[in-house]
């Protein structure tokens, strides 16, 4: 590279306009890591889901329980191997301000259900022994600063009164899209103090084959179609999946923004780009005087629009990537696993390249056409 | 003396390209700007008009929405007998006992998910109680009959909501006789029956919640004061503006922060195009602004001229932004409420003091960028500047 000397002289001729330039593209695409990873994560939390567990739901919609005998007539369809189910508890700590999901499981079965929440050998006997113990999500111990042992009150609001549980253990998941802030509790404990006993909220059964998903779930569907409360079965992934729609069209919204923040930023930097050539026109022709030819110039100043462009990438996908990490943010437990992926990267890497080319395009083609005479001729 | 402004103006059109760009680029944060904000402004007006003033919710106490609560038949007969109730023309009191239940309903068009939608038994005096609902075409379902009315912003969205269709949930046909409006409130994304009818059919035995029209509006405090003190039940009581107006407090303000930060980050970025846009300016006029200040203008005046040239390129930005925005007005989208885990369908709302704001914040960035290029300029070291 012996044009690099150049290329850094041509940089640091106007530092200020150069390192803003380069600010700008950052904070671009900062923002564009940003928001594409709220989509994606929203697609994960989507996307979970063994293909060997089942949910089923009331059919008329997932506010109606499900009665708890069910349970053993689950059991029993050929295929299914396990079978646990949950109440939706919904209570709210303190202020309430900081919501978080707590329900209340048949503790046993789930946990053996769910081998992604990994909880100590000895915490998990002491959830289990424990009626009225509760098991949280790690996130909880930092926002609450709850510890093993304590006893933490939630408000009912779906079932009324004060509620109190003794945390036994923490639990951390082992897949990103699995909360870290949820508190659960024994549906029998929920069951007894409940007016409304013998009432389950939702099934998930594990089954032998995720081939048979499809076959069991009719199956399932088929047994209790006719009695009172009639179910319906999916995929576990389904059924997050109509947790993740709920959002409405946010994906569009974020990809517009998105959009939009792009092209602006790439205004300020086409900008910035032919200001610094066009008053750099006498310079421009004397290098083609002393011999550089016109596809020299050209790849001078692309290469040029191509330093300020993925230095910026650089910092502000860095930027994204590090920041989200090191805080481990979750947009108050309603993005679980909030990291910015390789895609977006690679994407943000991409666009990065888009605005190098958009911005440098036509002052290097105004560099590379520059008659010599005119422009040696002109007098500042 | 102040610089003419024409001066200004003849200036910029000396670069249009760069000016353009620069104008350009703010249009687009204020766009954004706008945009996001109408979004949460459209929510919290939907969830804020659904209530009124005048009305009066009961809650079982403790719980945070109308789906999480319970009122049995003694509470509401307790209830209704209360002497806060206002009366209608008829002489019964204008309170209405409500179901609300979510219902699973596929989108019109969308076969993956299902929206979960509000029904709402409602009693006969609810129509009279809730006044800011009205009626844009059939006729109220008859008592006893297994018919509904739905709100303006499911027809199209949702599938047979036209009047004589026929809607399946709860396992019963409903024959929908009327669409309803109320100013583009939250209740215009849910259906609405007969409580007597609704109740059964999904195995209620409660009602969930209580709605009445207080006699004297000023009496709220003293209502709510004698009904929660009352030992035959448990309740909450709020006022039905207020009430709705919480519900949306999550959402909206999430909304207001996303809006903030993105629109902030976005500013940065365009206020630094503002400063390239305005030192290269006064870099290639040094010469002109030197025989400015030979004539006798003062360095103040050089100052202003420049900030206020850079604040006019800002602010034609703003008005290329918020005519960019505009089109979004109106636009219905569906979120979810989730005080309630149900569908909320609502219309971006752009009002004058928003497209103002955005104006605002468009000189603002201006002003801005163009500062320290402004002070630069006023600096001219005038003999060396004119060589």
């Amino acid at each position: 590279m012996k044009f690099w000397p150049l290329l850094l002289a041509n940089l640091g001729r106007h530092k200020r306009r150069t390192l803003l330039t380069m600010a700008s593209v950052a904070l671009a695409l900062f923002l564009f890591a940003s928001l594409r990873t709220v989509i994606t994560t929203l697609k994960a939390a989507a996307e979970f889901g063994s293909a060997r567990r089942l949910v089923s739901t009331n059919a008329s919609g997932l506010i109606f329980p499900l009665p708890v005998a069910y349970a053993q007539r689950l059991a029993a369809v050929p295929g299914v191997e396990k079978v646990t189910w949950a109440n939706w508890f919904g209570g709210q700590y303190g202020d309430g301000k900081r919501f978080f999901a707590n329900f209340a499981v048949d503790a046993k079965t789930y946990l053996d259900l769910y081998p992604e929440m990994s909880v100590p050998a000895d915490q998990r006997e002491a959830f289990l022994r424990d009626r009225s113990g509760a098991l949280i999500g790690s996130r909880l111990i930092d926002l609450f600063g709850w510890k093993v042992g304590q006893n933490v009150t939630l408000r009912g609001t779906i079932f009324p009164g004060d509620w109190t549980f003794t945390v036994r253990g923490v639990y951390t998941p082992t897949d990103p899209a699995i909360n870290d802030d949820a508190l659960m509790f024994h549906w029998d404990y929920l069951d007894e103090r409940n007016d409304r006993s013998g009432l389950a909220g939702w099934y998930i059964m594990q089954i032998d084959s995720p081939d048979n998903a499809p076959r069991i779930a009719k199956a399932i569907d088929d047994l209790f179609r006719n009695s009172s409360a009639p179910t319906k079965t999916g995929t576990e992934q389904a059924f997050n999946a109509s947790f993740a729609t709920m959002w409405g069209n946010v994906g569009l919204l974020m990809n517009t923004i998105g959009m939009a923040v792009v092209f602006a930023i790439l205004l300020v930097a086409a900008n910035a780009m032919m200001m610094s050539a066009r008053e750099r026109t006498r310079e421009l022709a004397v290098l083609k005087t002393i011999g550089f030819s016109d596809r020299r110039l050209f790849g001078l100043v692309m290469l040029e629009a191509g330093a300020i462009t993925i230095t910026g990438a650089v910092l502000g996908l860095g930027a994204a990537k590090l920041l989200y990490k090191s805080t481990n943010f979750n947009a108050a437990g309603f993005l679980p696993g909030f990291d910015v992926t390789g895609p977006t990267l690679a994407v943000g890497g991409a666009i990065a390249l888009v605005l190098m080319l958009a911005s440098g395009i036509v002052p290097a083609m105004r560099a590379a056409r520059l008659p010599v005479v005119a422009a040696l001729r002109n007098v500042e | 003396m102040k610089i003419p402004f024409s001066y200004n103006l003849r200036s910029v059109r000396q670069r249009p390209v760069s000016t353009a760009l620069t104008a350009l680029g703010i249009a687009l944060v204020v766009a954004v700007f706008i945009g996001m904000l109408a979004l949460a402004n459209g929510f919290a007006a939907a969830l804020t008009r659904t209530g009124s003033e005048r009305n009066v919710l009961v809650l079982r106490k403790g719980a945070d929405s109308e789906m999480s609560s319970g009122l049995d038949r003694d509470a509401i007969s307790a209830l209704t007998a209360s002497p806060h109730i206002a009366r209608g023309a008829d002489g019964r009191p204008m309170a209405s006992p409500e179901l609300y239940v979510v219902i699973p309903l596929a989108r019109v068009g969308d076969t993956t998910g299902l929206a979960n939608v509000v029904v709402r038994g409602v009693s006969e005096q609810a129509w009279q109680v809730r006044n800011n609902v009205v009626l844009t075409s059939g006729t109220r379902p008859a008592t006893g009959k297994n018919e509904v009315c739905v709100g303006k912003k499911l027809v199209g969205r949702f599938p047979h909501t036209g009047i004589g269709e026929t809607m399946q949930f709860a396992g019963r046909p409903w024959t929908v006789t009327c669409q309803f409006a109320s100013g583009g409130s939250a209740f215009e994304s849910e259906i609405w029956g007969e409580n007597e009818q609704i109740k059964p059919a999904m195995r209620r035995e409660n009602f969930q919640s209580l709605t009445f029209r207080l006699s004297d509006p000023a009496s709220f405090d003293e209502a709510k004061r004698v009904l929660e003190a009352d030992k035959r039940m448990t309740v909450d009581v709020y006022r039905e503006s207020a009430f709705y107006a919480k519900q949306s407090e999550l959402l909206g303000r999430l909304l207001r922060i996303l809006a903030v930060m993105i629109t902030a980050i976005m500013a940065i970025g365009a206020i630094f195009g503002a400063v390239n846009t305005m030192y290269a300016a006064v870099d290639s006029r040094t010469p002109e602004i030197a025989v400015l200040l030979t004539l006798g203008f003062r360095p103040r005046s050089i100052l202003a001229s420049f900030l206020a040239e850079s604040a006019v390129i800002a602010l034609a930005g703003g008005v290329v932004g918020c005519l960019l925005a505009l089109p979004m007005n109106g636009i219905v989208t569906s979120t979810t409420n989730w005080a309630s885990f149900s569908e909320v369908a609502f219309s971006f709302r752009i009002t004058p003091a928003l497209l103002l704001a955005g104006l605002v914040f468009a000189l603002v960035m201006g002003t801005l960028g163009g500062f320290f290029p402004a002070r630069r300029a006023s600096r001219v070291p005038v003999a060396q500047g004119i060589r």
